[in-house]
């Protein structure tokens, strides 16, 4: 990792479909250079995936999302990794994460409906062994996700010259 | 009735600009390379810090001087980032914005008929300063086969026995040029021999992107016949603050404070609130800004060399100063054709400078997604200008 692969995995995760002539110019660098870069950093698992940031409300698909802690009962040689295998594996499960303080583990899990997301905790998750406690958070608005603000704020007006 | 006006203000010319102004606000959809100033909104740390202290009552006059806060992390911040030693008690002054510390210290130390030299092509306050002060204003040439340093060649040409101060800003608005050490020491020799003050106006400092910026201070012969003039609108994106300082010498710095404390008073409070939390929690911010204008800065001049408009890499600033003498027109035809035809504004060069004749001033301190519309407009100018 150099500075010009720190530029590139920005400029990647700003907007991924940037051409490679533009990352090369911007970057400062060939575009060969740049191919060789990128092949690289996926091969390494530094990219891990290109995609993009969907307002899913905006959208108008009513899914509902909630975030849950869950205190977990570590196990002996294991700790938390093999319960978080497997809570991993369920689809509705969009992220999950070992966490200091009150929870050990948290997710976001998706669905349509509340009542969906209250039965997949209740018969999926809370029923595992290990787990001693789930505490489920619904997801009323996002304000802001990977670094996009979502509301528009009104653009400041500039003076069109200044020296 | 007589006329009221003063001679010396009768005789500074209108801004180079105006005509321009107008047109463009008579514009929906201009897409401004004009202006000489952040996209970026203040970090908002800076922000916060302002208006807490504004809820905590923060709202009276300040020291003369701006507040020792303000003045002690200001001398801190130029020793560590510039490596320029400055008391923050007896050399440095906060000032409303660099406009005012330029002002002051050109006022500070011209006597009529002083000759002041100033390196051009500039901003476009110096020589009228120099002429309110009563001084005479000589302007120095920086060409682009320099790529825009001041020459120690350039500079002997104009000194005559009534010279006395030199005017420089680099990095330069509006070429984007900058004086590495080499070419400071050259012009070092010259100040020191034929007993010159150096008044160096750093505001681009930060923006500086292939090596750092030098600060000719540090040069031991010269510190004590430097004003240094910096401040925070470029580097922390806060114009609005008006928040710039002066430093200089013991004496130099009090003849400078004896005009502040009457045209100022002080710097506005919120604005030195601010300007204190920018040096102590802007910097990742700033960083963040910097990088942002060089991508944009390479991407801006790739396009305009592409379009045949020749233009150096601009090392620092934010400003591309390609030359247009390719397409046969003046550069205030081209930016006036440009803003009437595809609604491009850009500054003629001419206005900043006899040296700048030929070039216009492009600011790119516009998104990246702006300049690549401004650059594909200005592909359709030229087209139609074939």
């Amino acid at each position: 990792m150099d500075d010009k692969d720190r530029i590139l995995l920005q400029l990647l995760e700003e907007n991924c479909r940037t051409p490679t002539n533009e990352l090369a110019v911007l970057a400062e660098v060939s575009e060969q250079d740049i191919r060789d870069r990128i092949d690289r950093l996926e091969a390494a698992g530094v990219i891990r995936r290109y995609g993009a940031v969907v307002d899913w409300e905006r959208a108008g698909n009513g899914n509902v999302a909630a975030v849950i802690g869950l205190k977990v009962s570590p196990e002996r040689d294991f700790g938390y990794d093999r319960i978080a295998e497997r809570i991993a594996r369920f689809p509705a499960v969009r992220s999950l994460r070992l966490m200091t303080g009150a929870y050990d583990l948290q997710l976001l899990v998706v669905g349509s409906s509340m009542h969906e997301i209250a039965r997949f905790v209740a018969e999926q998750i809370a029923p595992m062994d290990r787990i001693r406690e789930t505490a489920t958070h619904i997801i009323m608005k996002t304000y802001k996700e990977n670094g996009t603000t979502y509301a528009g704020r009104e653009e400041v007006e500039r003076l069109p010259y200044s020296f | 009735m007589r006329d009221f006006v003063s001679a010396r203000v009768r005789a500074i010319p209108p801004s180079g600009i105006r005509k321009f102004f107008d047109i463009a606000q008579t514009m929906e959809d201009v897409i401004s390379l004009g202006v000489g100033e952040p996209d970026f909104v203040t970090p908002w740390c800076v922000c916060e810090a302002s208006i807490y202290s504004i809820e905590q009552g923060s709202t009276a006059y300040t020291s003369n001087k701006g507040t020792p806060q303000l003045r002690g992390a200001i001398s801190r911040y130029l020793d560590t980032r510039f490596g320029t030693c400055y008391d923050p008690d007896e050399e440095v002054i906060v000032t409303c914005g660099v406009s005012e510390a330029a002002d002051i210290a050109i006022r500070a130390v011209t006597d009529p008929g002083d000759e002041v030299l100033v390196a051009e092509p500039s901003y476009v306050s110096y020589t009228p300063c120099v002429s309110l002060a009563g001084g005479v204003p000589v302007t120095v040439p920086c060409r682009a086969e320099d790529e825009f340093r001041l020459t120690a060649d350039a500079l002997m040409e104009r000194i005559t026995p009534r010279t006395k101060v030199l005017v420089a800003n680099f990095p330069n608005n509006p070429t984007g040029g900058v004086m590495p050490e080499a070419d400071w020491r050259a012009i070092a020799d010259i100040l020191v021999d034929h007993d010159l003050l150096l008044i160096s106006d750093e505001v681009y400092a930060e923006l500086t992107y292939d090596g750092d910026h030098f600060s000719p201070a540090k040069i031991p012969e010269l510190r004590d016949r430097t004003i240094t003039l910096n401040g925070f609108s470029k580097a922390f994106a806060m114009t609005g603050w008006r928040i710039g300082y002066l430093c200089a010498p013991p004496a130099l710095a009090a003849a400078a404070l004896k005009i502040h404390q009457y045209v100022a008073l002080c710097a506005p409070v919120m604005g030195q609130v601010a300007a204190y939390e920018a040096l102590r929690n802007g910097e990742a911010e700033k960083d963040a800004m910097v990088q942002e204008y060089r991508l944009r800065r390479n991407l801006f001049v790739d396009g305009l060399n592409k379009l045949g408009l020749a233009c150096h890499l601009p090392k620092g600033a934010f400003y591309a100063f390609p030359s247009i003498e390719s397409t046969g027109m003046t550069d205030t035809e081209f930016a006036e054709s440009l803003l009437y035809e595809q609604h491009v504004a850009v500054v003629p060069g001419s206005v900043l400078g006899p040296s700048g004749a030929g070039h216009v001033r492009c600011a790119y301190a516009v998104s990246r997604d702006n300049l690549k519309e401004a650059l594909s407009r200005m592909g359709a100018f030229l087209e139609s200008a074939k």
